[in-house]
């Protein structure tokens, strides 16, 4: 009760995002919106959770996207199991998405066991290593993940409670509610003492020490929650496509989330969302008009970074309040 | 998993452990004229390149062309390197030095960025196939016959030229006028310019040599390997691998980490060929976890 009446509106909001978000399922008939909606809320868990990382803790990874795929590979390999099937029936869905989150954590810890002690430049550099590992490994091990294909021949999805997530208006409100979820989970730990001291040990790491906080244990906790939360991004994705890809573990994935964050800015809690909406649309607008997607989103990227040297959110709101005065 | 007997026998037979040491070594050597750039350019500006594969791409994209005009294999890696020598100039003044001083957030961003750009104009001038270059007219010749191994003498000339160049870059730091500006530089570059020197200039030289470093490498390799856009990405990640082990900064430790790896994938791919990029992410993080300045280097990298 306490934490309710502490978190007062946070909870209204997210209860208010959520009436809306399901509401555009029950008006719109058109797929378009929930398609697109259900891809924000899988990149975005990726961005927002990346952002607990580089936002909160000062912790630059490059290579998050990691957590997204194998989130998504360990669900998809869970229900395209039929021993497991068969074991769990009804069940099945919820238990192959709570053990993709723990398993996905407890890979997290030794990683993360590994990496944290670092400093900065190492940090971003060996977090992109270990992604690249665990893409080496989804590409050759080609027996169980499909190799370059990746997950093939769709997931079961068996109705549960009443839920059938193979039809795509429950599919997309149980994916909203998981989403909001999330995104209520990290506001409260942004707002919590665990925020602060993360905040503390991105700008004073010595000082945080010398206070008492325990700068390894929080920094490693830091990221296996981040990490578990883009295993459910990851996990949204597989249950969209019905699938996963070895794209999800690649090094770009987790250079577009880092520009995600960039582009709606890392002060501002909701910022790294807006920026995924942000870098969707603008991948969509340029696959309308040219084959060569990587070359105009690097020029967009360089015109960002080296241009406006902030988010572009950030930028449009110091434009706002420098014209009030 | 583990196929002990194909590697007992493997080194039972002198022909096969020639065969295997030979193509470690060329592994390592190549990998060591990348990671050393790599680790040039992090032990001077305490950045690092995450671009630096592109360079290797780029080095193999320009000799491939340059053979094909030349056909002569030396001028080739020649223009190879000065190709992304010239490019690696360009990218350090009017790109990452612009975000030195800007957290790594930025920095980041930049060289994916530039990844993304390069790549593609690759696969625009070059076509998105693979390309083979093949082994270069000067070296069809009858290889070596070492304990009844054979060792081509395009093997055992990149081991050499490798070698050289690695020891050449060695020598330029330690010894000359530039290798005593660019260490002063990374000290004190404050200081170093109130010497009266132009310490971008030096900086920007040093950033060149070391994408130049790749691009040699790419183009030595491009008559061993296949060439395909987004190639510079797997060995920026083994270059950087190696640099972790040897230690940032340290070139010889580089030397001695490269040819570790060379190894470890040569003989793994007869022993244990699926766990070999594992072993090797094993290996460093052992260092890291005993010895996170690498094995070369004194002090500590907190």
């Amino acid at each position: 009760m306490k934490l309710f009446n502490h978190f007062k509106n946070d909870i209204i909001i997210s209860i208010a995002s959520l009436i809306f978000l399901i509401s555009i399922a029950i008006f719109v008939e058109h797929p378009w919106p929930k398609d697109f909606l259900i891809s924000i809320f899988s990149f975005g868990l990726l961005a927002m959770s990346l952002n607990m990382l580089i936002g909160f803790a000062g912790m630059v990874s490059f290579g998050h996207a990691a957590f997204f795929a194998l989130g998504g590979y360990a669900f998809g390999l869970f229900l395209q199991n039929e021993l497991f099937l068969s074991n769990f029936g009804q069940l099945s869905i919820i238990i192959a998405f709570i053990l993709s989150i723990i398993i996905t954590g407890i890979y997290a810890t030794i990683i993360g066991a590994i990496c944290v002690r670092l400093n900065e430049i190492y940090f971003a550099f060996l977090t992109l290593a270990f992604q690249m590992f665990l893409y080496s490994v989804i590409v050759s091990w080609v027996s169980l993940t499909g190799g370059d294909q990746g997950l093939m021949g769709g997931i079961a999805r068996p109705e549960f409670l009443g839920i059938d997530l193979s039809n795509s208006i429950h599919r997309y409100i149980f994916c909203s509610i998981i989403f909001v979820i999330c995104i209520l989970i990290l506001r409260i730990l942004n707002k919590s003492n665990f925020g602060y001291s993360l905040r503390l040990i991105r700008d004073n790491q010595e000082r945080a020490e010398f206070l008492g906080i325990r700068v390894f244990r929080v920094k490693l906790i830091c990221f296996v929650i981040a990490s578990m939360v883009a295993s459910v991004g990851g996990i949204i994705m597989t249950l969209f496509t019905s699938g996963a890809y070895p794209e999800w573990a690649f090094w770009t994935q987790s250079g577009e989330a880092i520009f995600m964050i960039m582009l709606g800015g890392i002060s501002i809690f909701l910022g790294p969302l807006v920026g995924t909406v942000l870098l969707r649309l603008i991948n969509d607008v340029v696959q309308m008009y040219s084959s060569h997607t990587e070359l105009v989103t690097g020029i967009i990227i360089m015109v960002v970074v080296l241009g406006l040297r902030k988010g572009l959110v950030e930028y449009l709101l110091e434009k706002i309040s420098w014209s009030k005065k | 998993m583990f196929d002990i007997d194909a590697l007992m026998n493997c080194f039972g037979m002198a022909s096969c452990a020639v065969n295997q040491l030979t193509s470690g070594l060329i592994i390592g050597m190549l990998l060591f004229l990348v990671a050393s750039g790599l680790t040039l350019i992090f032990g001077v500006l305490n950045v690092i390149n995450f671009a630096h594969g592109t360079f290797y791409m780029i080095g193999a994209y320009f000799a491939f062309s340059a053979y094909l005009l030349t056909e002569s294999y030396l001028l080739s890696a020649f223009v190879g390197a000065l190709g992304a020598g010239i490019f690696g100039i360009f990218f350090e003044r009017v790109l990452i030095s612009k975000v030195y001083n800007q957290d790594i957030l930025m920095q980041l961003l930049v060289c994916y960025a530039f990844i993304l750009i390069t790549d593609d104009l690759v696969k625009l001038i070059w076509g998105t196939d693979y390309i083979a270059m093949g082994i270069p007219d000067e070296f069809r010749l009858a290889p070596f016959r070492i304990f009844g191994g054979y060792v081509p003498p395009l093997y055992a000339f990149l081991i050499l030229l490798s070698l050289v160049i690695g020891i050449a870059i060695i020598f330029l730091i330690s010894k000359t006028r530039f290798g005593s500006i660019v260490r002063a530089a990374a000290e004190n570059a404050p200081m170093v310019s109130a010497l009266g020197i132009r310490v971008p200039l030096y900086f920007a030289l040093l950033f060149g040599l070391g994408c130049a470093l790749a691009g040699v490498a790419g183009a030595l390799a491009a008559p061993v390997r296949s060439l395909t856009p987004g190639m510079g990405f797997g060995i920026l990640i083994e270059s950087f691998i190696v640099t972790v082990i040897g230690g940032m900064g340290s070139i010889p430790g580089a030397l001695v980490a490269a040819i570790i790896l060379g190894l470890t994938r040569s003989i793994g791919s007869v022993g244990f060929p699926l766990f070999v990029d594992g072993l090797m992410f094993l290996i460093m993080a052992l260092v890291l976890i005993f010895k996170p300045t690498g094995l070369f280097v004194k002090g500590s990298s907190k």
